[in-house]
């Protein structure tokens, strides 16, 4: 079932390139991945920790490496969300003038690399996979993308792969802490191995280092992220709902999933490092949001900024906090891809994203204005939309470690602070609101046409989505909670 | 059944070769492709029968003083005959570019394909060569016919400025590799690798004549392999020779070099400050190569550049005496080396070898753009093709040596041959073609270059054959 998750868009990729109509080939792909991952929820063993529906093939004897896939709750998560935006990208894809068929295959390269990423139990195919999604990223931005694309594609292709090279070195030093007959890159072989002999303490510090600064560029942590507004302004709405949506949230993934369980100490000794950083991501990247001119570079930013919230979750390593990460990593995906989707939407239909020339626009595109009003509210974080429950037990896991502490209250700080941050997203996303689609529409917009019915089911399916966990974060909660709860009696 | 055994091999090699260019020259009416095809035919006969090898004595006396049949001999002698045929096939593509520079040289387009056979017997009597002379003496087989073959095309004034370098700072070389035998023969006595090893370790000689022996083969060798500061040759003579030759080149010279490098580092080791001068070269070469190819417009002059800057990675190897390592690397730089020099030939042809006649490929001609695309991304070093692989066991090497310095250059060189081998991605995708003509690929080249591909991504996920054969 998991190979199938990973291999269907590269074989819809493969076909596409063979012929087969681009735009149907994909969706199905896209859809029936939605489903399959659906299945796999629906026999997921939630009480169990630990992973399920394992699959493993040996690649090399010598270095330990297989090609292995399985899912505990996390990854699941991660998986949904993966799946859904992929077929929300691939919907609004629509129809492309030229090389239609190189698009919509470098875009199921791009899902296929994040699905692979996501299910990988192997250390090196959990990196490989990633690195999937380089290229096509690369060849969309610089072929398909708008204003500076060339610039842009440069840009996030030189910054990820410095990051992800730092990345792997990090792994490799990860991998090399084992005595060298305990060697694996079998993620679950490590974790017991890290748990039964715990990796000394400057060893973690390093590596704890280098993944950090390795994930946080490709995360857009904050002084690493000036790839992150250009290449999503640049990018095809497809492209950057994907990526944002996505494909960032690898690299909290691989902090989720390698950092916290296995080198405890390395996080507590950088936490005020990651704290002041993080602080960075939601203060001043808030700041210059609330400055930007144009739509989808304030999306960009945007999505910088609320990295940071993942990032105190992450931080305050505890259950609740790393729960709320995780949630708020779904709940954040879902959100900004609807964002970017009706940004792409809109940019189709005038040619511009200036707000100083939109306006109105809720006169002609109800639905539109509807769908963006939904994906504003989440993003800010009402109640009653997925981003709001995440946010909020990240509010409390962060202030509980504060007082578990019970020294210098860093966190109690950075919980404040980052509350104020929420004011700041309020800010800049009501007047991006408020100067995209209220207020009067100028001459020209007024035939506008809003989203066509086709076009509607996969908003329909992201609001439902952010409604859902909003209303039942439960049921979203139940599910990760096992491996974090396994990986914190473990440390301890 | 006879028995075969490793020797036997080489001798086929050069019987075929010496065959070919007599046959050239007594049997006019042949048409001269056929000598190409009957070296890819002869040459694969001979790698099918290096499987099926007699196990390899342990002798130590006679001819097997400087001839090693190991594994390592065996791998690498399999990697030139496949660089070899590849490279005839590479040829037969570029016959007429040849022909139409020059109307006299295409009489002599038996030579050309006769004389790789002979390079390549002297590279595979490298590959094995234990002792200094027949080092020595095979090297210079080598790079005598290569001295042929660089300046083949003799009206072209840029092939014969490429000759003429490459004759005369290999002669350099040459001499520097021969002062440096001779100084450790002084020293030791000895011109065999293993009994240098020996009187090395015993330490009763003087250490720092030795050293400076073994300072002098280093850079005898740098030549061969390009590393800095022994590189100055390099992008000229890739961009004036043939470019089936700069290929050739750029594979199988370096490859070979990398063996003797090997074989020669080890008793080389024993002497103090040794390995921080390797790490120091290493650190030149990948800094000086991948800096020097971020300008560059014309692809051979980039590959070449790239040869460099990847030499510095297998060196990162070799100083951490990975040799695991650095024969996967070289597999892998076969690969995709042989793959962009073949595409590049056939994509020349109509719009010349500069990054600009790329443009708009991905219109022109599909598969050669996607083939293309694979080259790149191995080159740069992407997961999923062999080329990762490669860097991947160097770098594990690397950290595991601690050597810091080695692994921060490498990660950021590795972020800048991004930039340089995207740039042909950009030139075949975003930009709008020149021209729309059509390229066609014979069926010869398209079969090798789909095996290429093929071969580049299988040990990209499956590296474990490679390592399997370097165990036996």
């Amino acid at each position: 079932m998991l190979l199938f998750l990973v291999l269907c868009p590269i074989a819809a990729a493969v076909l596409i390139i063979a012929g087969t109509p681009a735009r149907l080939t994909a969706l199905v792909a896209a859809i029936s991945n939605l489903f399959v991952t659906l299945i796999l929820l629906s026999r997921f063993d939630q009480v169990a920790a630990g992973f399920q529906f394992v699959s493993s093939l040996l690649v090399s004897a010598d270095w330990r490496i297989h090609f292995a896939f399985g899912v505990d709750g996390l990854s699941l998560l991660m998986l949904l969300l993966a799946t859904s935006v992929s077929v929300a990208a691939v919907w609004f894809a629509g129809k492309i003038e030229n090389y239609e068929r190189a698009f919509y295959a470098s875009l199921l390269f791009i899902s296929a690399g994040a699905i692979g990423a996501f299910a990988s139990i192997d250390l090196f195919f959990f990196y490989a996979f990633h690195e999937l999604a380089l290229i096509p990223t690369f060849l969309l931005i610089g072929i398909w993308g708008t204003g500076n694309r060339s610039a842009a594609a440069w840009k996030i292709t030189i910054y990820l792969t410095l990051g992800s090279f730092v990345l792997l070195i990090g792994l490799i030093l990860l991998y090399q802490s084992l005595p060298a007959t305990a060697r694996t890159f079998d993620i679950r072989e490590l974790q017991a191995a890290v748990t039964a002999n715990p990796i000394a303490a400057p060893a973690q510090r390093h590596i704890y280092l280098l993944l950090l600064i390795g994930f946080g560029v490709l995360i857009s942590l904050f002084p690493f992220h000036s790839w992150a507004p250009e290449a999503y302004a640049s990018a095809p709405a497809p492209v950057a709902m994907l990526h944002a949506g996505v494909l960032k949230k690898f690299g909290l993934y691989g902090l989720l999933r390698l950092a916290i369980p296995m080198l405890p100490d390395g996080a507590h000794y950088w936490m005020y490092l990651l704290v002041i950083l993080l602080l960075g991501n939601i203060i001043y990247i808030g700041l210059v949001t609330i400055a930007q001119k144009q739509l989808d570079w304030m999306l960009g930013y945007s999505s910088v900024m609320h990295m940071g919230y993942i990032f105190l979750g992450i931080a305050s390593s505890n259950i609740l906090g790393t729960t709320g990460a995780a949630a708020l990593m779904f709940a954040h995906g879902l959100s900004i891809a609807l964002l970017f989707a009706i940004a792409g939407q809109i940019r189709n239909r005038t040619g511009t994203l200036l707000f100083d020339d939109l306006g109105g626009l809720a006169k002609v595109m109800p639905f539109a204005g509807l769908a963006f009003g939904f994906a504003t509210f989440a993003a800010i974080g009402l109640p009653g939309l997925a981003n709001f429950a995440s946010e909020i037990m990240i509010f409390f896991g962060a202030i509980r470690n504060g007082w578990e502490m019970q020294r210098f209250h860093i966190f109690q700080i950075a919980t404040v602070l980052a509350l104020w941050g929420v004011v700041i997203s309020t800010v800049y996303m009501l007047r991006a609101y408020r100067s995209a689609f209220m207020g009067t529409i100028a001459e020209r917009w007024t035939k506008l046409a809003d989203l066509d019915a086709g076009l509607r089911i996969p908003v329909a399916l992201l609001i439902a989505g952010l409604i859902w966990f909003g209303f039942f974060p439960q049921t979203l909660v139940r599910m990760v909670t096992p491996t974090f709860r396994t990986y914190f009696t473990a440390t301890k | 059944m006879i028995a075969i055994r490793a020797p036997y091999l080489e001798i086929a090699v050069l019987v075929l070769g010496v065959t070919i260019l007599l046959l050239e020259t007594f049997a006019a009416k042949i048409a001269k492709k056929t000598f190409a095809y009957a070296g890819i035919v002869g040459l694969a006969a001979v790698l099918v029968a290096s499987f099926f090898l007699e196990p390899s004595t342990q002798q130590t006396s006679g001819f097997w003083n400087f001839y090693s049949a190991d594994a390592l001999a065996i791998f690498f002698k399999r990697f030139m005959l496949v660089t070899t045929i590849i490279v005839l096939a590479m040829m037969v593509d570029y016959a007429p570019a040849l022909r139409k520079a020059d109307e006299s040289t295409s009489a002599n387009l038996g030579e050309f394909f006769s004389l790789p056979l002979l390079t390549c017997a002297g590279l595979m009597y490298l590959v094995s060569a234990i002792d200094f002379i027949f080092i020595f003496v095979s090297l210079e087989l080598v790079t005598i016919s290569f001295f042929v073959l660089v300046s083949f095309p003799r009206r072209n004034p840029i092939a014969l400025e490429a000759g003429v370098k490459y004759l005369i700072l290999g002669a350099l070389s040459t001499a520097f590799l021969v002062y440096g035998i001779t100084w450790i023969f002084g020293v030791t006595g000895e011109t065999n690798l293993a009994r240098i090893t020996a009187a090395f370790s015993s330490g009763k000689i003087d250490h720092h004549a030795a050293t400076f022996g073994a300072v002098l083969v280093l850079v005898g060798l740098g030549f061969k392999i390009a590393a800095v500061p022994f590189q100055m040759w390099v992008p000229d003579v890739y961009q004036g020779a043939p470019t089936p030759i700069t290929a050739f080149l750029s594979v199988g010279s370096k490859a070979a070099g990398f063996v003797v490098l090997l074989r020669v580092l080890q008793p080389f080791l024993m002497l103090p400050n040794m390995q921080r001068l390797v790490v120091l070269i290493a650190l030149l070469t990948v800094v000086y190569g991948n800096l020097a190819a971020l300008p560059q417009n014309n692809l051979k002059r980039l590959l070449g550049y790239s040869s460099i800057a990847h030499a510095g990675y297998l060196l990162i190897g070799v100083a951490c005496f990975d040799g695991r390592a650095v024969t996967f690397y070289l597999v892998a730089y076969l690969l995709m080396t042989l793959l962009s020099f073949a595409i590049l030939i056939i994509v020349a042809q109509q719009s010349g070898d500069e990054i600009s006649g790329f443009d708009g490929l991905a219109k022109r001609a599909p598969f050669l753009a996607f083939a293309m695309l694979v080259a790149m991304a191995s080159l740069a070093g992407l997961p999923f093709t062999a080329g990762f692989f490669g860097k991947f066991f160097i770098f594990v090497s690397a950290v595991a040596q601690k050597q810091t310095a080695l692994v921060a250059v490498g990660v950021v060189t590795v972020a800048c041959g991004f930039y340089y081998y995207l740039k042909v991605v950009r030139a075949m995708y975003w930009q709008p073609s020149t021209n729309n003509n059509a390229i066609s690929v014979s069926v010869l080249s398209r079969a090798i270059m789909i095996l290429l591909i093929i071969a580049t991504i299988v040990f990209g996920v499956y590296p474990q054959p490679i390592l399997e054969a370097l165990r036996r």
